[in-house]
């Protein structure tokens, strides 16, 4: 579209003349200028969308609402831009954000010659589709000659074709440029199936005119490990920002939460001590004062109180936290000990 | 015209801010040596900082493969194809939208600006009020209206409109040995019996039709018909010599279209019409064979050209108006009709007025077929500009390769127009 083209041309620009932040220490000019910037998505429920009074909610966003925690102490010092799929990596190049929490999958290129590198994996997620229940699918496998609506600009757009070229299947792709463009169509009845992440398919699924008309086929047909994401070349950044991910799956792990921190600070357990700074000088590490992540789950909560808030059994998503359980719970959520 | 100056046997020329030749070129070369300086600039201070931030440069990517299926494609394309290949497909359907768009809102913008123009109220009544409403919708809006409102009416693919090519193919022929044309009878039950289901299709994934399959023979057919063109080009230019000499017309028109379409029909008859259809069939879940025109594409081009068309009728309008009255009375009063009168006196001097802005109208609907993205037409710039881009990540190269393509498309459409506005222009005898 003629805005998104004005945005990715100033951003061409920007790094052709390089007033970018390219480069400089990000946490010094996030200080400066008295707010992060983060990358979120156009809405997306449970993720990163925005609620009936215009404040942001969801993971992704709480996520970057620690990180702002860690750094002012206030966690409402984020400043959102909402990012289609297609002009995310732009946006980050180019220094208009500091990070990207946006259900970004981290992948090779991405996290090579893009520029970025990817600090964790906040969500382990995998590709899915969605279909009318009455076409009566049981597996992904029927949707020969199908057409698919999918987002362009992520993975997504390329698993199908790998999918179905390699099982032999024909199909037809129509990609769209925003989210609200791709499930007006596919409601439209345009398309048969509507592909994305899984999770991201219960979120568009509550979008939908009729929600119970469609389920969600059992396939998952990649691995979409969703994380935030930073760019090269400033490697305090990419410490403080992998850190807080760290931070926040070792809090839960520790069982520290936003309500038992304050006692949890004067706890004689070492690697609680060295947590919340009542021993050592980590956060001073990453440019922090030593109670960062004190202030990170007073405000904001450990990993699994924010998957609980935007996506656990009492929220309309309701997604069952399987491989983002812990490590020690059965999970693949596994943050590096603090010492 | 010389400088007086310099043909006076010069005096030694000192070097001073007053002489305005000297004081120019100065200007210029300094000007020329900052523009260098900044182009340079702007390309090593890319250059470093895509370096710094380790993003990859350089157009090498366009080899690797695009990995991602596209819609219409009018060329073979596969995911395994380079992203090159997808480049090509990108402008290729940029291409064809924009010069559909243009031939359409052309037709569209010359009937509703002469209909503007009309004594009959209704008819300008209903003329100005679509300029007025396509005027100042935006187009964006127009896109989305055409692509969801009218997608939403359409039915599944299982409950498809259909229309038979049987039974039209039938009522023709039944018409033409109705007037005793019996050979066209024959072909055109021929071809009926060629396509056994019915043959187009309307439903949500777009308008279906059958493909017509040419067999070996065919050609001959072709090259007749070409030969066809061409003498009626030839006719037309001895008949109009004549009538300059002579002052005595020929129908070169009617003749002409004979000359087109006779010779064809005859050879296509005696060849026994090498021609048949692959029809298409529904399958699963959509339709198999034929050819199929997406949605999409339709939504785009109708908007762009029912949009542009609301300007061009103004211009048209502005520009029968520029022609005064006078001409017309004048040519009256020559003893011409009123039809040879706007041929050959009115519009020519109209056209002198619509060309120009004519152009820029032109250029403006290419530029807005980038609004195809909205409903994922997959032009250039959603191709390239959108999924490669955001796949490789090169925006510099990327963007820069695209700003090219759209300023070539500009540049050969202006010149086009201009050689085609010095044609009409007045031409002093
Ligand atoms: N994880 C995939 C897909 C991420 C993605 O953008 N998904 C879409 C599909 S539902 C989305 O979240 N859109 C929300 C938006 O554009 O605001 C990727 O990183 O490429």
């Amino acid at each position: 579209m003629v805005h998104s083209f004005k945005r990715i041309l100033l951003a061409a620009g920007v790094l052709a003349l390089g007033v970018g932040a390219a480069g400089a220490a990000t946490l010094d000019d996030v200080k400066a200028r008295g707010a992060l910037n983060c990358g979120v998505s156009q809405g997306l429920p449970g993720f990163s969308n925005p609620d009936d009074k215009g404040n942001w909610t969801g993971l992704d966003v709480d996520f970057c609402r620690a990180i702002a925690a860690a750094i002012f102490n206030d966690a409402s010092k984020v400043k959102y831009s909402p990012l289609s799929a297609k002009d995310r990596f732009t946006a980050l190049q180019s220094g208009a954000i500091d990070v990207l929490s946006r259900n970004t999958t981290w992948t090779m290129s991405r996290d090579t010659t893009l520029g970025f590198n990817f600090v964790g994996v906040m969500y382990y997620d995998g590709q899915g589709f969605m279909v009318r229940k009455s076409l009566n699918l049981k597996s992904v496998n029927e949707l020969n000659g199908a057409s698919i609506c999918v987002q362009t600009g992520t993975t997504n757009e390329l698993n199908v074709g790998d999918y179905f070229r390699t099982n032999n299947l024909k199909y037809e792709l129509i990609a769209f440029a925003t989210i609200d463009e791709t499930i007006k169509a596919y409601d439209s009845g345009r398309c048969d199936a509507f592909t994305s992440d899984q999770s991201q398919l219960y979120a568009v699924r509550l979008k939908l005119t009729n929600a119970s008309d469609h389920v969600v086929l059992p396939e998952v047909i990649s691995k979409e490990p969703l994380g935030p994401v930073v760019r090269h070349g400033d490697d305090q950044w990419f410490d403080l920002v992998k850190w807080s991910y760290f931070a926040l799956v070792d809090a839960e792990e520790l069982g520290v939460n936003s309500k038992n921190v304050d006692q949890m600070v004067s706890s004689p357990n070492p690697e609680i001590k060295r947590l919340l700074g009542s021993d050592g000088k980590f956060g001073e590490a990453i440019g922090l004062p030593v109670d960062w992540v004190a202030r990170m789950v007073k405000q904001v909560g450990n990993y699994g109180e924010i998957f609980d808030r935007n996506l656990g059994p009492n929220t309309p998503l309701a997604i069952d936290r399987g491989l983002n359980k812990l490590w020690n719970k059965g999970g693949l959520q596994y943050g590096m000990p603090v010492r | 015209m010389t400088d007086a100056r310099w043909s006076e046997p010069a005096p030694t020329r000192r070097w001073s801010w007053t002489d305005p030749a000297l004081r120019s070129a100065v200007i210029q070369i300094a000007l020329a040596i900052a523009l260098i300086w900044m182009a340079w600039s702007f390309f090593a201070n890319a250059q470093a900082n895509l370096a710094r931030q380790g993003i990859a440069s350089g157009f090498g990517f366009l080899d690797n493969s695009a990995g991602f299926g596209i819609t219409q494609t009018l060329i073979p394309y596969s995911e395994s194809m380079s992203y090159g290949r997808a480049f090509l497909v990108g402008l290729l359907n940029t291409l064809l939208v924009a010069a559909l768009g243009i031939v359409l809102a052309t037709i569209i913008g010359f009937l509703v600006g002469v209909a503007r123009l009309s004594k009959n109220v209704v008819i300008k009544a209903l003329a100005s009020a679509y300029v007025e409403v396509t005027r100042n919708l935006p187009p964006l809006f127009q896109i989305l209206f055409w692509y969801l409102a009218v997608l939403s009416t359409m039915p599944s693919p299982r409950q498809s409109w259909s229309f038979g090519l049987q039974p039209m193919f039938n009522a023709f022929a039944g018409w033409a040995s109705g007037i005793g044309l019996t050979p066209l009878s024959d072909m055109l039950a021929a071809l009926a019996g060629d396509v056994s289901a019915p043959g187009v299709f309307i439903n949500n994934r777009g308008l279906v039709v059958p493909r017509p399959v040419f067999e070996a023979d065919f050609s001959i057919i072709f090259w007749i018909f070409v030969a066809g063109i061409a003498a009626a080009f030839l006719l037309a230019r001895w008949a109009r010599r004549r009538q300059e000499r002579t002052g005595q017309q020929f129908p070169s028109f009617w003749a002409g279209l004979a000359l087109v379409a006779v010779p064809p029909t005859i050879a296509g008859f005696l060849l026994g019409w090498p021609l048949s259809f692959e029809t298409p069939v529904l399958r699963g879940f959509n339709f198999v064979g034929g050819i199929r025109v997406i949605p999409e594409f339709v939504a785009l081009l109708v908007a762009l050209a029912i949009y542009t068309a609301g300007f061009i009728a103004e211009i048209v309008r502005a520009g029968i108006l520029a022609v005064s009255k006078g001409q017309t009375e004048a040519a009256y009063s020559l003893g011409l009709r009123s039809g040879p009168t706007l041929r050959l006196v009115v519009i020519p001097q109209a056209m002198r007025v619509i060309v120009p802005p004519l152009t820029s109208q032109y250029l403006n609907l290419t530029k807005n077929s980038t609004l195809g993205v909205a409903v994922g037409y997959p032009d250039l710039f959603a191709i390239f500009a959108g999924t490669t881009l955001n796949q490789t990540g090169q925006a510099i190269e990327i963007i820069a390769l695209t700003m090219a393509v759209y300023l070539v498309i500009s540049i050969l459409t202006s010149a086009l127009m201009g050689w085609y506005n010095k044609r009409v222009a007045l031409v002093e005898r």
